[in-house]
């Protein structure tokens, strides 16, 4: 029982790392209609980014504390956002009334570039990700233990969810972004600068795969140029489970998967773990292909 | 390129393919091996063209099919000693027809879900399939897992390999440009037109995905029999990746041009091995400025129609 | 598409793939194989390949190799060089991916004319190079593939480090005589055909000794989670965990055993040995135990001069893969002045006679496998760092 309640554990950890990369893709997707391959990749540079500006925030806030992990955090995003937007700019913009397909590939070429320059620039080691907030002591219930990143991994991801649905639901940028996923010619018609839009949208998703990179690496302190393709895949299997474009969605997608493949690797068989993910993924689009908490749509001819 | 041409082109290929193949001692062994994984990758970038560009749909498994032909072919043909070059023959054909069947099989698996799917959902379940046909190979004690399998024999030279290239290229073409076959285009420039015409459009998909999946089958086979090793590592995302690309390149749907950017593709890392550490950065690049500037691909002259 | 059919573009396709085809085979008909080694002619550098992933997933390991071989020929050349040549050392890059090493090595024999080949870590990669080599006449040596397969392969194949049978028995018997363990688990990284095989000799090894394995679970390398097999591993109580992984993933795996209460040592092999896995594991390393090469304790000249060397021309301190690489390049020399030649056959009748080579990595003798046969070292992580705990012989 307590093995059980261990793995569920492990499982919900593991999850809500993968909501919180889902939930970048998710909103992406929502509002622009393409997978942007590359985000598992801007989660990796929001990793990078962390590890090279710590010790020049550790200079000015000595030693590790809430306070300057938040400041940490709040770089690496806003790097990884002006990343996001030039990136728009440059490769996505141009491409924005072309097939689908052709904007995929754009992707994946941008995410191979990515990858690869990383290796080049950061080196193909892995890195030890410093210590940017404080480290408690496990905590330990009975015969269970979490670690105090864990929940706070935990309590971010809730806390984004809140606030991405209050952007998304409650303010005019909000309303402007639902317009343009509606229709994009309207939503221009109606006075909405799409250009502006689409680049907030890809600066707000490229941060929030930076803050997800970060926290990533708190919990798993070992990074390198590579770790963000497999977290990306599987985030965007979270994100297609849930019903992508749908924010809560992609939380419960990411935390379903993270518990599927714990219990899994716990009990059945930990060799086919990384099948697991593209499993569910193929069920699900043949099943339901608008996702658990989708809508479903209709295709126009 | 029409029926007749094709027909010309299978001929003088395998023509040629058998004056090498004599020849072959006189040659570099380097440049004659580079000239097997040209044929490879022109068999893989045709019968993707199959599928990704004359019926519009969207593999990113081709990789996928690629190891089931290359295991299948590679376990018959290591029950075998050596033969004399008659029955080595007679073993290879058959090993790589397994091979392409069996991997038509998995492109049937893989064709009946993208009946409910199309665009970028199909692009990633053919990842998925793709990884998963790799992670079941990595698991199969029996074929080495992940510590590869050993391939006895070096029987890929380049009269099979160019005759496997031409013999592909000839269907492919002889098929699409059949009354029969323009429904692929049919069913890839309207799909609800298509149908209302009285085209099946799931029958062209699922034929497209198993044409092209036998073709990659073959490839694997000639793949197993020239590197000598496979493991399932071999035949991940990047190697599907690179495919898509020879596609791309070339013009979806433009078969000449898909297989110029095979043969470009194959020989221009060669050319790059100097400035190794940069080969990938500038392959992705060319990916991006390829999209920006040519996303109708290098040698697609005319304009086409409008593929969705 | 009526494209196709339009008679100009056909002409033009059809053409163009003419062309294509009259440059490709004018390019290949120039250049026949250039003879491997040219006996007699005794001038210029000798020209050495190597084939390593210097770029891809596996790019760490290929990188390590590659600057121990780069320094190894460094020191050769300040030293006078070989035969009164330099040599001069071709790297090409495989990128970590399959295929390539066959077209590399092929590039590196038929077109560069080198008279050994040096290469890879991962056996799998390893084992594609190998026929060619032993087609062509061209010794190789392997730094750290530990497959029995690949030196099996054919005669001009060797390898200068342990093989997967006798690392796994020398840590069965540590873990059942030395530290007394009963009950052990294994954790193996299924990516990696190293990491099966030393599971595989393990496993037989202390089961041979009396002693049990409780559990086994899997990884793949590039996992950065694995609390789910932990957490099974921890059900069943083992008094230690076999870990034959690399670096890359054991600190993390050390960080995360901790953290889940599983406080048993962890055992593992050479993979391990690496001047970033301690400061990834930190004290969730402390009481763990490896077998590998040589101790940086060793106050050998041979080591201690090639620790100093290192850290001076790479800023850092050399692994386990980087010290084979080294070896492999110097073991080649030597077997070369031996041999008194550069021909093929000859330098692989003295390398198959090393003899007590003092290499970093230990006493090399080839045995008739053509396996190097020398003493493990098991070092524990105590305060942070590696110490000495014992040589095992084989």
């Amino acid at each position: 029982m307590t093995e059980l309640l261990q793995q569920l554990i492990n499982g919900l950890a593991l999850g809500s790392i993968l909501a919180l990369i889902a939930l970048g893709y998710t909103m992406v997707y929502g509002i622009l209609r393409f997978i942007n391959f590359a985000h598992g990749d801007l989660f990796m540079l929001g990793a990078f980014a962390g590890f090279y500006i710590s010790p020049a925030v550790a200079a000015v806030l000595p030693g590790p504390s809430l306070g300057s992990g938040l400041v940490v955090l709040g770089l690496a995003m806003l790097i990884c956002a002006v990343l996001g937007v030039v990136i728009e700019r440059v490769a996505y913009r141009p491409l924005r009334r072309r097939p689908k397909l052709t904007v995929l590939i754009t992707a994946i070429g941008i995410s191979l570039f990515l990858e690869n320059t990383g290796q080049l620039v950061f080196g193909a080691t892995p890195k030890k990700f410093p210590e940017i907030i404080p480290v408690y002591p496990v905590l330990k219930f009975g015969g269970l233990s979490i670690t105090s990143s864990q929940l706070i991994v935990l309590g971010v991801t809730l806390l984004l969810l809140v606030a991405l649905r209050h952007i998304v639901l409650k303010t005019r940028m909000g309303m402007a972004m639902r317009a343009l996923a509606f229709n994009p010619e309207a939503a221009a018609l109606m006075g909405i600068n799409t250009d502006w839009i689409v680049s907030f949208t890809f600066g707000l998703g490229s941060a929030l795969a930076a803050a997800a990179g970060i926290l990533f690496a708190i919990v798993y302190p070992s990074i390198d140029p590579l770790m963000g393709i497999l977290p990306g895949l599987k985030a965007f299997v979270a994100a297609v489970l849930g019903g992508i474009g749908n924010l809560p969605g992609a939380a419960l997608g990411g935390i379903l998967i993270g518990v599927t493949e714990t219990l899994v690797a716990g009990y059945l068989s930990s060799t086919y773990r990384d099948a697991i993910a593209f499993g569910i993924l193929i069920v699900i689009l043949l099943v339901k292909p608008s996702g658990l908490l989708g809508k479903k749509e209709i295709e126009k001819v | 390129m029409n029926i007749r041409h094709a027909k010309t082109f299978l001929l003088g290929a395998l023509a040629l393919g058998f004056l090498v193949s004599v020849a072959a001692s006189h040659f570099n062994s380097y440049w004659l091996f580079i000239t097997y994984d040209i044929a490879i990758n022109v068999i893989l970038a045709v019968s993707l063209n199959l599928i990704n560009g004359y019926t519009g749909q969207f593999s990113l498994g081709h990789a996928g099919f690629m190891a089931v032909g290359a295991y299948t072919a590679a376990v018959i043909t290591n029950q075998f000693g050596d033969l004399n070059p008659f029955a080595a023959g007679a073993v290879f054909s058959g090993a790589l027809l397994a091979g392409g069947a069996l991997a038509a099989g998995a492109g049937l698996l893989v064709g009946i879900p993208t009946l409910r799917l199309r665009g970028d959902y199909l692009a990633i379940v053919t990842l998925g399939f793709g990884e998963i046909i790799r992670v079941i190979f990595q698991n199969m004690q029996g074929v080495g897992g992940a510590r590869g399998l050993s391939v006895a024999h070096g029987w890929t030279d380049f009269f099979w390999a160019f005759g496997a290239a031409a013999a592909a290229v000839y269907v492919v073409a002889a098929l699409v440009h059949s009354t029969y076959g323009r429904g692929f285009l049919a069913v890839r420039d309207d799909e609800v037109a298509a149908s209302a015409m009285g085209i099946n459009p799931v029958r062209y998909k699922v034929t497209a995905f198993v044409v092209g999946a036998f073709f990659a089958g073959v490839a694997g086979g000639l793949y197993a029999h020239s590197k000598q090793f496979i493991t399932p590592g071999g035949f991940n995302f990047m190697q599907s990746v690179s495919i898509v690309v020879m596609v791309i390149l070339g013009g979806m749907g433009n078969t000449v041009g898909v297989i110029l950017a095979a043969v470009l593709l194959t020989l221009l890392p060669e050319f790059l091995r100097p400035i190794a550490e940069y080969r990938m950065i500038l392959y992705s690049l060319l990916l991006v400025v390829l999209m920006l500037a040519r996303p109708q691909g290098l040698f697609t002259f005319r304009k086409q129609g409008d593929a969705k | 598409m009526q494209k196709f059919l339009a008679p100009i573009q056909h002409a033009r396709g059809i053409s163009l793939i003419a062309a294509a085809t009259t440059l490709f085979l004018t390019v290949f008909l120039t250049g026949c194989d250039k003879p491997a080694s040219t006996p007699g002619a005794a001038t210029g550098p000798i020209k050495v390949g190597e084939f390593a992933s210097m770029t891809g997933s596996e790019a760490t390991f290929g990188q390590s190799s590659h600057e121990g071989t780069l320094l190894a020929v460094d020191h050769l050349n300040a030293a006078g060089g070989v035969l009164g040549r330099k040599m001069e050392l071709l790297m090409e890059d495989d990128q970590s991916q399959a295929g390539q090493p066959a077209t590399v090595v092929r590039k590196l024999i038929a077109r560069d004319g080198v008279v050994a080949v040096l290469g890879e870590v991962a056996s799998s990669r390893s084992l594609e190079a190998a026929p060619i080599c032993q087609q062509s006449q061209i010794p190789m040596i392997s730094p750290s593939s530990t497959n029995p397969k690949v030196t099996a392969v054919g005669d001009y194949i060797f390898r200068v480090c342990f093989i997967d049978p006798f690392q796994g028995t020398v840590m069965a018997n540590f873990a059942r005589h030395t530290l007394h363990l009963k009950k052990v688990a294994v954790l193996t990284d299924v990516k990696s055909d190293y990491s099966l095989g030393l599971a595989k000799f393990f496993k037989e090894g202390f089961i041979a000794d009396g002693g049990a394995i409780v559990a086994e679970q899997n990884y793949s390398s590039g996992d950065k989670d694995f609390s789910a097999q932990l957490t099974a591993l921890k059900a069943v109580n083992p008094d230690g965990i076999f870990v034959p992984g690399y670096y890359t993933e054991v600190g993390l795996i050390a960080l995360q055993a901790r953290q889940l209460g599983l406080n048993v040592p962890l055992l593992g092999g050479d993979g391990w040995e690496s001047s970033s896995l301690i400061p990834i594991g930190g004290v969730s390393l402390e009481g763990s135990y490896f077998s590998t090469h040589y101790s940086p304790e060793d106050t050998s000249a041979a080591v201690q001069d090639f620790v100093k060397a290192f850290r001076a021309k790479y800023n850092e301190t050399p692994n386990a893969m980087a010290a084979l690489g080294y070896d492999s390049a110097m073991i080649l020399a030597d077997a070369m002045k031996r041999a008194g030649t550069t021909d093929g056959a000859k330098v692989r009748d003295a390398l198959a006679a090393t003899k007590d080579f003092q290499g970093v990595t230990g006493k090399i003798t080839m045995d008739a496998d053509r396996n190097a046969s020398k003493p493990a070292v098991i070092l524990a992580i105590r305060d942070g760092q590696f110490k000495y705990v014992e040589t095992v012989s084989p």
